[in-house]
């Protein structure tokens, strides 16, 4: 991020004036870019976005659970409006979290484009002057080389300038015939690389997402052994497009779901019958008339099909059910998927039979793949393997109201228009089936028979055309930080001269621009190469750093433009 | 899969005990050592005073004055936290305690590892029990190259509670992963994450002690009263600042890390890598208030004091992301076992 430490350009001319300048649209304009684009707006909109991403862990979210929203909104009718109002059940959709992190992308773009500018211009030119007096740089040395060894002040600085130039500086010497011929050298301009190639990156990242959520698409289904499933829309029980994605983009493959097995634990004592693998075994083929190929799908390990990703994300039992109605013809007869509500697939079983005459069944009950009865008498499973399956069903007939259009959940059935034949409290009492077994209905209204039992998995499909770009940018960005964060931006100055009795003098100085804490280290290495390539010994009294600043604490940033280094840092 | 040891896992269990009961004793020496702090500064000082006088001696033979504010006047440890000459004897024992407690709480990982055939840490119990290793192992390895014993007190301390709260709280014997975590990003995503936040750890505790001592070392300015005299054993404010931004920086990058596996996992198990369920939210408020807190050591005024209360509020969300999301949060992550 450019620095506050700037004025607004606008208000340059007025600086000497008492009276509040008068800035007019287009540097009022300026002045609201600057305040953006400051550190400082940048810094409190990363902490802003950090506190408005909060929300939405605390309340349920639409995109992930529209019922529990519903559900929320209804337990708490005061509070619940309210916060729909501010969108506080679709945060990361909602105007003000969207306002934050796009001003947030503005300001970081309007601080990478003017630093990209100036980092190219930083690289095309020589590294700075040599300051007037080096001793005062926060690391600084002197090397003396003795008389007659053929040394000249000239001869030496080229010598500090190739063992800068081997330590990977860019090197400009300078009076490199004069009195005092001196060198200016920097090193580091990676540093600045990095920190605006991760910058860039991260808007990267961002237009990635947006990219799948323009192009992409999700959908849900679900599949009983033994069902195909066929990438087109109707094969779908749930399809979420994105903004700009057609429909004719489904490439035509398909899924058969051959079997699906289930290991439970049955070692440990405290996580018994907890499940430990999901297998499906599926076969696909890539076309209509494609050849078909025998693949497995388990969770963590997704079917990569015809651009899409299929992930194995639920799964559960489906009874095989057929009802007759009161005339005697079967009404419906196939698997019917439960949903588990527990560890032991205790599942909700729903059944609308609108076919049967003369009047429409409609079934509400359990599915209970263990069944037991505990003290009270009431049905319950006690491990999630179908050691005794088990339907536990109220029943009821009337007009279940699927002839009027109006779209309705499968997995839930409005008894409110029903008359109830059988249940708990009626005479009937409920409907018991173990496998195998027919439960002929009260008042002749038609019979139902548990067949047998399947499994069946639950599948989202995706494709994302955003996220390999997305990950790209991400990896890239990755290697932006770290090389923004360790690599050092150092300068160095070297000044050399001849003594009066024929010794030559160098003295030499380091600076860092930003964080640098390996800047002594450096220096030393630097100290070092120098001497081996004189000759030289280290003597007692020679410091081993070569350096006069005793208080090394990790922050170089003391010398004769301390103040600009404190507030130039580089980091962004 | 590999069948379970129970067995093993009784004597990590065990392991575990004598892990924390050593820790313990390590405790108290470091305790110790910081409440015979007035007699180590009392030597300090004699050093200082002598070396004060050879430098005088020296300074007219044309050597340097270390710059270092000491002597009589010595409000703060050398800045440098290098290992200075004073034999702290307690120090050295609750040192060699710690390594001794930490051998045999490593024991303690590898044989939960071994007995349940997999990476030890499938569960709260596993994050816990590894995590605290971590933190110790962290810390004994920054303290090869820096005298950072003054933060052994609260280091250890933390050690105790993390593991006292996995035998107490998180208990689990030993088990099979969930399908869901059958994932060689399991080894991955979560080994970064534990290692960062164990880096966090120290950082936190090197942030809460620069507020400290920063308020300390102005109230001293001012001509107040010492009455944190045991803070003289720590350095001054700046340098713990310097150290503790540059583990964060590592820390930091061993985070993004663990927001980007974590989203290649995501993208694996449930089809998208990023879906805002509650750990992703919390996992990228975290990033974000870490990335604040680099931000913010760039910041003309937000440097000190506002820069190391970002680094506590990025712990805090740390321990509340592991403690509280994990537990009362409904998400995709509620599975991590309890």
């Amino acid at each position: 991020m450019s620095e506050t430490v700037k004025k607004p350009r606008g208000t340059k001319a007025q600086d000497q004036d008492i009276a509040v300048p008068v800035l007019g649209p287009v540097g009022m304009l300026r002045w609201a870019w600057t305040q953006l684009t400051s550190m400082r707006t940048a810094l409190l909109l990363l902490l802003l976005l950090a506190v408005a991403a909060v929300p939405g862990s605390l309340f349920p979210q639409r995109p992930a659970n529209p019922a529990v929203v519903t559900q929320y909104i209804k337990n708490n009718p005061l509070t619940g409006p309210w916060l729909d109002r501010f969108q506080l059940f679709d945060v990361y959709a909602s105007y003000w979290f969207s306002a934050i992190y796009l001003l947030l992308f503005i300001s970081l773009i309007g601080c990478i484009i003017p630093r990209v500018r100036a980092h190219y211009k930083a690289l095309r030119t020589a590294p700075p002057r040599t300051p007037r007096r080096i001793s005062r740089l926060p690391q600084y040395g002197t090397l003396v080389i003795p008389a007659g060894e053929g040394v000249t002040a000239s001869s030496a600085l080229e010598d500090a300038a190739g063992v800068l130039r081997k330590r990977r500086y860019r090197v400009e010497t300078r009076d490199a015939d004069g009195e005092r011929p001196h060198l200016g050298a920097e090193t580091g301009y990676l540093r600045e690389v990095g920190n605006l190639v991760f910058h860039s990156s991260l808007v990267g990242v961002l237009v990635s997402v947006a990219l799948g959520g323009l192009f992409g698409y999700s959908g849900q289904r679900t599949i009983v052994e033994g069902e195909t499933f066929v990438n087109t829309l109707v094969g779908y029980d749930q399809f979420s497009p994105g903004t700009n994605f057609q429909s004719a983009w489904l490439s035509p493959y398909s899924v058969r779901l051959d079997k699906f097995e289930v290991r439970y634990d049955r070692e440990s004592v405290k996580q018994f019958g907890q499940p430990i693998d999901f297998t499906a075994h599926v076969t696909t083929k890539d076309g209509p008339d494609a050849a078909p190929q025998q693949e497995t799908l388990k969770v963590n390990d997704p079917l990569e099909i015809g651009g899409t990703g299929l992930y194995l994300v639920g799964n559960g039992y489906a009874p095989v059910i057929t009802v007759r109605d009161g005339n005697g013809n079967v009404a419906l007869q196939g698997p019917v998927p439960s949903i588990p509500t527990d560890g032991v697939y205790t599942s909700t079983v729903v059944l609308k039979v609108p076919d049967a005459k003369p009047d429409q069944l409609g079934f509400v009950g359990f599915f209970l793949p263990s069944a037991q009865l505990n003290e009270q008498g009431v049905a319950f499973s006690a491990d999630p393997d179908p050691l005794k399956p088990q339907l536990n069903l109220n029943s009821y007939y009337g007009d279940l109201g699927l002839d009027s259009g109006a779209p309705q959940n499968v997995y839930s059935l409005d008894v409110k228009n029903l008359k109830q034949l059988n249940g708990r409290d009626l005479p009937a009492k409920g409907i018991v089936l173990d496998a195998g077994q027919t439960y002929k209905l009260p008042d002749g209204k038609g019979s139902i028979t548990f067949d047998g039992l399947k499994r069946f998995i639950a599948v989202d499909v995706r494709h994302n055309p955003g996220q390999v770009p997305a990950l790209v940018f991400a990896l890239v960005a990755v290697a932006g930080l770290v090389t923004s964060l360790y690599v050092g931006r150092r300068r160095a100055w070297v000044r050399t001269g001849t003594a009066d009795d024929g010794r030559v003098m160098v003295e030499y100085g380091l600076l860092a621009r930003g964080e640098d804490h390996g800047l002594a280290k450096e220096t030393a290495k630097i100290r070092r190469a120098l001497q081996d390539g004189w000759g030289l010994n280290t003597g007692p009294g020679d410091p081993p750093g070569g350096s006069s600043s005793a208080a090394d604490n990790g922050k170089n940033v003391a010398g004769p433009d301390s103040g600009a280094a404190r507030n130039g840092k580089e980091s962004s | 899969m590999t069948p379970l040891n129970p067995m093993l896992g009784q004597y990590s269990e065990l392991f575990m005990l004598l892990a924390a009961g050593t820790y313990t004793v390590a405790l108290i020496a470091f305790a110790w050592d910081l409440a015979k702090s007035s007699a180590t500064l009392k030597a300090i000082d004699e050093r200082a005073a002598r070396q004060q006088q050879q430098s005088r001696q020296l300074v007219g033979a044309g050597a340097p004055v270390p710059a270092q504010e000491s002597g009589n006047g010595a409000i703060t440890a050398d800045p440098s936290m290098r290992y200075a000459a004073e034999r702290r004897v307690p120090a050295r024992v609750a040192v060699a305690l710690t390594v001794l407690a930490a051998v045999i709480h490593g024991a303690g990982v590898v044989t939960r590892g071994i007995a349940a055939g997999r990476v030890p840490w499938g569960n709260m119990y596993e994050f816990l029990t590894t995590g605290a290793w971590l933190v110790a192992v962290v810390f004994l390895l920054v303290l090869l190259r820096r005298d950072l014993r003054f933060i052994g007190t609260f280091v250890v301390a933390l050690v105790i509670i993390m593991l006292v709260a996995a035998s107490v709280a998180y208990w689990t014997p030993v088990g099979h992963l969930v399908p869901a975590l059958q994932s060689y990003w399991l080894v991955i995503h979560v080994s970064i994450a534990v290692l960062s936040s164990a880096l966090f750890t120290l950082t936190f505790a090197m942030s809460v002690l620069q507020l400290i001592q920063s308020r300390r070392e102005s109230k001293l300015r001012g001509g107040g009263e010492d009455k944190l005299a045991f803070m003289s054993l720590v350095p001054n404010a700046l340098s713990l600042e310097n150290l503790s931004y540059r583990i964060n920086t590592i820390a930091f990058v061993g985070w993004t890390f663990t927001l980007m596996f974590g989203a290649i996992w995501a993208e694996k198990a449930w089809g998208r890598f990023w879906g805002w369920d509650t750990k992703e939210v919390w996992t990228f408020v975290i990033w974000v208030v870490y990335a604040g807190y680099l931000h913010a050591r760039a910041t003309r005024g937000w440097t000190g004091t506002r820069a190391a209360w970002l680094s506590i509020v990025g712990y805090l969300c740390v321990v509340f992301n592991f403690t509280i999301v994990n537990q009362y949060f409904n998400g995709l992550h509620s599975y991590s076992g309890l």
